[in-house]
């Protein structure tokens, strides 16, 4: 009966499409945007334990430790090696004289463990070279870019020369990392070299990456380091939630973005509900004729049932394709943040299940009410 | 019961009973509000039988036909459908005897507008619980019979005439070999010529050794098409005539 009426019926399936598609694109660009917030840790995928000071709540949250801290986390058993890594933030100079805040990431020097995931110019054993940086690419091309006196920006390729906190470096490599949450540039460099660019203080250690030992669980591993330490040891996926829960409580970002899910929930509720009902109250000689001549309640129901999931099928679809397709289009040319796993679009089916559901409900309830008698009268 | 009497004895049907009422009764609303629709109606109808219900509007003839097809619960009385009572069925008994033993045909039509002519015919079939492959088999046979071609047979019902769509709406109603058809105005949507060609359908095809019809009707036009015809008036049956002869009489007193 519904797909007779087409106004109705595209009205329910616009409604439904427009709901998925608010729910799924903002579903994704909030798991984007988490993802990001320890994207440094995704890229690093070799250590299986990351040890810092107690009072860390999460990666960018550096607390310097005492460089000897590493000879103590190699002493514990179980640890295969443990290497000294650095990362703060430090302003680089642009060639139009403006400073660009950038994340300085330095290697152990012996064997760079923790680089770029991908490598897009140069090698990583190039940042053994004196002053040596690698830059990636997406600040390569833009927040670092040479500013032409035309105004135009050049991107940064190897050879050339940059200011770190008043200090000389070279770019040696251009290196493909994933997105920070903050989208500012990531250079990498040797552990000597940072703490040279860093302005000098007493504690420079960031992290202390570790790699436990053939057949060693990493958790066990990680109470021993406490224990013979007094730091804080995290498994990869531990300091990753932590990360993703101090982002999701402190930054107000889930109701931002739930707030918008929400909206395109109710929209879909409101637009298809009421189409929905209007159809069935325009229809209902229709079901009573169908009630006079024997169809029973439960044939009406699944009637309804299976109209109702059709253009939620079909909305569905559409919703989540655009959402898809949008995500697709714009994340690959800007700095968007988009990112659709499938629990998502499991999500996005849930909520709109749960608006054919409600919509249907009402329909159902007046249907299952109604007199079949209703069929004589004028 | 004098209407019973008077019923009987008009009637040279020798088939047994399709519906028996006697001392029908029904009520609307509440309290001041409340309106006795039927105040003890008797009445029976043969097999085989085309009996029409006339009288002004109001009067209780839809009320009548309701409780007769079981769409509507009487409040006092008897009304025997093919030996069967209503009110000693379940909700789900009186929908499924009403699937297999009633056909209807509406002043509306109600056919629904986003099925082909074929599936509206084929969906009392379909309710019953036939393959709908099949039941549109059988819904197009009939349909053949009622004079559509197969591009009619595919078309909407918003693409028919009325004539044609009350024709569906026939075919519709005897597709499922129905014991027993209630018309509710079956012709007066439509003009004079029309009307008499859809009650002759009707008469060809509806009519039955055991298959009884029962048309409400105004239009005196169609009267002749009856075996009998009782008039009500505020809510009990006033009088019983049997020939277009007597229905003069009657209509006359009836507006």
């Amino acid at each position: 009966m519904l797909f007779g009426d087409r106004a109705k019926y595209l009205g329910i399936v616009i409604g439904l499409t427009f709901a998925s598609l608010l729910i799924t694109q903002q579903s994704a660009i909030f798991a984007g945007m988490m993802t990001r917030t320890f994207s440094f840790l995704s890229d690093v995928a070799l250590p299986d334990i990351w040890v810092v000071d107690p009072q860390v709540k999460y990666i960018d949250d550096i607390r310097p430790m005492q460089d000897t801290e590493v000879m103590r986390v190699r002493g514990v058993e179980g640890v295969q090696w443990a290497v000294p890594l650095y990362k703060g933030s430090l302003a680089v100079r642009r060639t139009d004289g403006t400073y660009q805040s950038s994340v300085l990431i330095g290697l152990d020097d012996e064997t760079l463990m923790g680089g770029p995931p991908q490598m897009l110019i140069g090698k990583l054993a190039d940042l053994r070279r004196s002053g040596g940086v690698i830059v990636d690419i997406n600040g390569a091309q833009g927040k670092l870019a040479h500013i032409l006196p035309n105004g135009t920006k050049e991107p940064i390729k190897v050879g050339d020369e940059m200011e770190i906190n008043d200090n000389r470096s070279v770019v040696v490599g251009i290196c493909k990392v994933t997105q920070t949450f903050q989208a500012n540039p990531v250079i990498y460099t040797t552990y000597s070299s940072a703490t040279s660019f860093a302005p000098s203080q007493r504690l420079m250690l960031s992290f202390v990456p570790v790699k436990a030992k053939q057949g060693q669980d990493p958790h066990v591993l990680c109470r021993r380091i406490e224990k013979a330490t007094s730091l804080r040891a995290y498994t990869r996926d531990e300091f990753k939630m932590i990360t993703f829960l101090y982002y999701l409580k402190y930054t107000g970002m889930p109701i931002n973005f739930l707030t918008a899910v929400a909206l395109g929930f109710l929209v879909g509720v409101a637009i298809s509900g009421q189409t929905f009902y209007n159809f069935t109250l325009d229809n209902l000689r229709y079901f009573g004729t169908l009630k006079a001549m024997g169809a029973r309640n439960g044939m009406l129901l699944r009637m309804i049932l299976l109209q109702a999931l059709v253009v939620g099928a079909i909305g569905y679809g559409l919703g989540v394709g655009t959402a898809s397709a949008w995500g697709m289009l714009i994340s690959g040319r800007t700095q968007l943040a988009f990112r659709l796993p499938w629990h998502l679009l499991m999500v996005s089916a849930i909520a709109v299940l749960v608006i054919c559901l409600s919509s249907a409900a009402l329909s159902i309830r007046k249907v299952m009410k109604l007199e079949p008698a209703v069929v004589f009268r004028s | 019961m004098i209407m019973d009497r008077n019923m009987e004895s008009t009637s040279t049907s020798t088939f047994p009973v399709a519906v028996s009422c006697e001392g029908l009764t029904k009520a609307f609303g509440k309290g001041e509000a409340r309106v006795k629709a039927l105040r003890g109606v008797d009445m029976k109808v043969k097999n085989g039988e085309l009996l029409m219900l006339v009288g002004p509007s109001g009067c209780g003839k839809t009320t009548l036909i309701s409780i007769i097809a079981g769409v509507l619960r009487r409040d006092a009385g008897e009304c025997i459908i093919f030996e069967r009572d209503y009110d000693c069925m379940s909700e789900d008994e009186t929908t499924l005897f009403r699937g297999k033993n009633i056909g209807f045909v509406f002043q509306a039509f109600n056919l629904i507008p986003s099925l082909t002519t074929a599936e509206n015919v084929a969906t009392p079939l379909i309710i019953n619980g036939l393959k709908p492959r099949d039941a549109v088999r059988k819904a197009r046979d009939i349909l053949a019979e009622v004079g559509f071609d197969h591009r009619m047979m595919e078309s909407l019902p918003t693409d028919l005439s009325g004539g044609q769509q009350q024709r569906v709406a026939i075919a519709r109603a005897l597709v499922h070999q129905p014991r027993l058809i209630v018309c509710d105005e079956p012709t007066s949507a439509l003009d004079a010529e029309t009307g008499r060609k859809v009650m002759e359908l009707l008469q060809r095809l509806g009519r039955g050794e055991n298959r009884a019809l029962v048309v409400v009707t105004h239009d005196s036009r169609i009267f002749d098409f009856a075996d009998r015809i009782a008039e009500m008036n505020d809510g009990r049956i006033t009088q019983v005539v049997s020939s277009a002869r007597e229905l003069t009489t009657a209509q006359s007193k009836i507006e």
